[in-house]
């Protein structure tokens, strides 16, 4: 079967913060590239973030230091964030942060004129030692809108090739797995293409359309990591999914943890800050992963709110009007429209949602894709031209649990440093690896399936079934054999959808195909998520497991390594050597 | 509840026609984007753009009952009165004046055109200090109610002019993001920008319809933003 | 950007500030015609006349001229440029517009010509 080929020296899938500034970087350096988008790029997920991005810059507190910041991010993750990972990110953070102001990113400002920080949670100063930091440079809480158009614009002037509304729909190999570029659809006319580059970089975000509740975007379906999996790349740590402590209960929408940093609180049913109990000294400031387990021990154990126990209340009205509309005006609005309920005079009802996938596929700081653990002494094996950044990839620099504000210094810095990495690759002249006709048909394959079905399950109902499955069964507290009837679950779900039906076939802007695709790409997440989880037999940062309370250094201070061909779970060692400072070492960790 | 949408399939439809659906709501006031979920359960062929759902990405900008406005974050209650009761069909349009590529999704082409004809990015030519380039807090004040525009088109789509002219009228998003560039103390471009804003349509087919402010899903005012430009215009051509 | 050859002040600012200017024109003039009216008491064939012949009133009264003209001009060119487009008649259109646009012009000219004759042909 032959398609038209566009070809590029790089093409990003995915517009959202780290796709665009990827592409960003290598527009600037004159290489020919584009970024594919299967929405137009600021409808991409980074508009929703709203706290802010943290990094040392000094603002709030003009002793502060990266280094506190990189403890910080290090204990987060519960050890196993890669600390060379976390030491880049940390250290390069403030020059990514000021770009983005150079760049016209509107940062609210101090009175001195610079950028304002806020506190978050996770955050202190002196490794530890000095009390809660303020370190997250804050829009308003619009942050992740304000840096999403400004990184839009200034593509925009850079002459990035945008393919707006393209869904890249599958990797393309040659016959040794190095990566040739995607199959892409247009979706307004509906037709497919193959675009051929030297490096093909996954900007794709991240998944939570996989838990029936989730603060994620309708896109976030895990299309990247779904494109790996299925040309048999490995995945990363994925049984690390963040629940964000403050979703707005039913409609999951998310309420920044700005919110508790300027101020707010938690309170169960009889109205008592219960967060002093669980964390005596950060309190509603502790890392995520402790704050969303207290939140669902209160609602277990009876303290929870509304007819069915099973909210409790973010008080924010002690903080006064003014604040919330200057400081916290978005989160006012979508409190009155999904809560009914008015910040300044009532307590939001909130209870944990999924919100973030800490794993994804493995890379190192330049974000080429890892194919196979180097082990103890080994080095790490690349997959050829391909990259991945943002939520999709897992450096890992968020570990078990990611600190709140570090999504999106993620993005910026590993967006920078793979575009970095490609152009100065470019330059050097990258190998432009050809496919074969059989190797474009092996990557067609699904998208042949779907169009020539005839019969069998519809898409909306077998998505619904999936996503109740991943809530039920690999919620915020996990147990042994409640996952393995997860894991049979989904594996019966498997079954179902290779056979289901895409009725609509037309071309021109057909959805249906789209969420069909989609689909696919969360039932492979879903799977991965599910038989890492299991298999991972310690309780760590995000992933909490009745049967396992413990964290065991002994056995699983390791990332995991899910391989999808085997479907079978492994390890990889983390890195505890940062080039500049000492290795931080794991110890208990206590908020 | 009834629900009437506008369906054009450029396949197979010689032209556009209104298609009616019986939704079940169990009485609860739900969003428009989750009646329109709950259309594409029963015919999956439905098309219309959604990506956040909760009013920040600007993807579900369509006609609700004669209104330009998010689907999902207008509730049934607010969309026209006897809606969530049932009393009357809810009637979903694409935006008025772009082209339809199929059913409720438009070709947003011309709109994204006049946005890109006001230079929407930061212009400095100073170089750049080793850290942010300051701001006050006041100068930064002066940026807000403009530069939280989610590009939705509700406002440029509901204004006449831009009907009429929707390629040399920039259009009230176009002009909000002007302003919001000419008002931010960190860009230089002012003279440049306010040069190719002078001509007779660009800025001033704007006759203060006020469509704009009235739709705006953000609460923006695109209005007072062109009659801050048109203030900066008489000072420097006076 | 675009600048129409067909606009009176060749440029959206000025065009705009005739628009204003010629209004205030009109309106003060209208306000002060009616309270003149409503103070004249009785008035006959030849008080208007000596009313209107005065210098103030024949510099008024072309100030009057000259600015519904140009306020005719630049709203009705304003019309023809929002109706007259490809959007209502193709291909047509500009000539569609053309022809509009000659007759408007035309028509003011003549209002023009013969208010001034009115004004100034009389004394």
């Amino acid at each position: 079967m032959s398609i038209r080929t566009i070809t590029f020296d790089a093409i990003v899938v995915g517009g959202g913060g780290a796709g665009m500034r990827a592409s960003l970087q290598m527009a600037q350096s004159g290489f020919k590239t584009a970024l594919i988008s299967k929405v137009f790029p600021t409808r991409s997920h980074t508009v929703s973030a709203q706290g802010g991005i943290t990094c040392a810059i000094a603002s709030a507190d003009p002793n502060d230091d990266w280094r506190w910041h990189m403890y910080d991010t290090v204990k987060g993750s519960d050890y196993i964030g890669d600390q060379d990972a976390i030491e880049y990110m940390c250290n390069v953070g403030p020059e990514a942060v000021f770009e983005l102001d150079h760049m016209g990113l509107p940062f609210s400002r101090t009175e001195e004129g610079r950028i304002y920080q806020r506190p978050f949670g996770g955050q202190s100063k002196n490794f530890g030692e000095g009390g809660q930091a303020a370190r997250t440079c804050a829009a308003a809480d619009r942050t992740g809108h304000a840096l999403l158009h400004t990184l839009y614009q200034q593509n925009l002037k850079n002459g990035t090739q945008f393919y707006n509304e393209w869904y890249a729909a599958e990797l393309v190999k040659d016959d040794e797995g190095n990566v040739c570029g995607v199959i892409a659809i247009d979706i307004e006319s509906g037709e497919t293409v193959f675009f051929k580059a030297k490096a093909t970089v996954f900007a794709t975000g991240g998944s939570g359309r996989i838990y029936a509740s989730t603060t994620n975007a309708l896109i976030n379906t895990g299309d990247g990591v779904g494109m790996a999996l299925r040309a048999g790349l490995p995945v990363q740590d994925i049984e690390m999914w963040q629940f964000h402590p403050t979703g707005i209960a039913g409609a999951g929408v998310l309420v920044t943890e700005g919110c508790r940093g300027e101020g707010g609180y938690l309170i169960n049913k009889d109205g008592e800050r219960f967060m002093e109990r669980y964390a005596p000294n950060a309190k509603d400031l502790a890392s995520r992963d402790v704050v969303a387990r207290s939140m669902m021990m209160e609602i277990l154990d009876g303290r929870g709110a509304g007819p069915d126990g099973d909210h409790v209340f973010l008080k924010l009205d002690h903080l006064g009007e003014e604040v919330l509309h200057s400081r916290l005006p978005g989160i006012c609005e979508l409190a009155i429209t999904f809560a009914q309920t008015d910040p300044v005079k009532e307590p939001i009802p909130v209870v944990p949602t999924c919100h973030y996938m800490m794993g994804g596929i493995p890379t190192n700081v330049h974000g080429q894709a890892i194919k196979l653990s180097g082990g103890h002494e080994g080095e790490d094996q690349f997959v050829n031209g391909l990259f991945a950044v943002g939520e999709v990839a897992c450096v890992s620099v968020h570990g078990a649990n990611r600190l709140g504000g570090n999504s999106l210094l993620d993005l910026v810095v590993f967006g920078r440093a793979a575009g970095l990495f490609i152009e100065d690759q470019l330059r050097q002249g990258m190998t432009q690896y050809e496919p074969t006709d059989a190797n474009i048909d092996e990557a067609m394959a699904r998208l042949n399936r779907w169009e020539s079905s005839t019969g069998g399950e519809s898409v909306p109902a077998l998505r619904k079934e999936l996503q109740s499955v991943m809530q039920n069964h690999f919620g915020v507290f996990r147990k042994g054999d409640l996952m393995a009837e997860g894991v049979a679950k989904l594996a019966d779900l498997r079954k179902r959808i290779a056979n289901a039906h895409l009725e609509d076939k037309s071309g021109p802007f057909n959805t249906a195909r789209i969420e069909a695709l989609e689909l696919d790409n969360l039932l492979e997440v879903a799977e991965a998520t599910a038989i890492a989880a299991e298999g991972r037999t310690e309780s760590r940062g995000a992933h909490s497991r009745y049967d396992y309370p413990d964290r065991d250094d002994e056995n699983w201070l390791c990332h995991s390594i899910f391989d999808p061909k085997a479907k079978k779970l492994g390890k990889r060692d983390v890195n505890f050597k940062p080039k500049t400072v000492d290795t931080f070492q794991p110890k208990a960790r206590t908020y | 509840m009834k629900v009437s949408i506008y369906r054009y399939n450029p396949e197979t439809d010689r032209e556009p026609s209104m298609k009616e659906y019986e939704v079940d709501t169990q009485g609860k006031d739900l969003m428009v984007l989750d009646i329109l979920a709950l259309v594409k359960e029963q015919d999956q062929s439905l098309a219309y753009r959604r990506s956040c759902r909760e009013g920040v990405c600007g993807s579900d900008g369509m006609n609700m009952n004669g209104k330009n406005g998010l689907a999902c974050i207008t509730p049934l209650s607010q969309v026209a009165p006897g809606v969530l009761e049932g009393k009357k069909p809810l009637i979903l349009r694409p935006l008025p004046g772009l082209p339809v590529i199929r059913d409720l999704v438009v070709d947003m082409g011309m709109f994204y055109n006049q946005y890109e004809k006001v230079q929407p990015y930061l212009q400095n030519n100073t170089p750049a200090p080793a850290i942010e380039r300051l701001q006050s807090p006041e100068e930064r004040a002066k940026i807000d109610g403009l530069y939280e525009c989610i590009l939705c088109a509700c406002c440029s789509t509901s204004c006449p002019s831009f009907w009429w002219n929707p390629d040399k009228f920039l259009g009230p998003a176009a002009l909000l993001q002007s302003y919001r560039f000419l008002a931010d103390s960190r860009d230089n471009a002012t003279e440049e920008r306010l040069s190719k804003l002078d001509d007779p349509f660009s800025l001033f087919r704007c006759h203060g319809i006020m469509n704009c402010v009235s739709v705006c899903p953000k609460g923006l005012n695109p209005t007072r933003a062109i009659g801050h430009i048109r203030s900066m215009l008489l000072e420097r051509g006076i | 950007m675009v600048t129409p050859v067909t606009s009176l002040g060749r440029n959206g600012l000025y065009d705009w500030l005739i628009q204003r200017v010629s209004a205030v024109i009109i309106g003060v003039y209208l306000i002060f015609m009616l309270g003149y009216l409503m103070t004249a008491g009785d008035l006959d064939f030849a008080s208007w006349k000596a009313f209107m012949g005065s210098i103030c009133m024949q510099i008024a009264n072309t100030l009057l001229v000259i600015a519904v003209a140009a306020h005719t001009w630049v709203g009705l060119w304003g019309v023809t440029t929002d109706y007259l487009t490809s959007l209502t008649f193709g291909k047509a259109a500009t000539g569609v517009r053309l022809i509009a646009q000659v007759a408007i012009a035309l028509a003011l000219v003549v209002y023009l010509l013969w208010g001034l004759v009115l004004i100034w042909g009389g004394a």
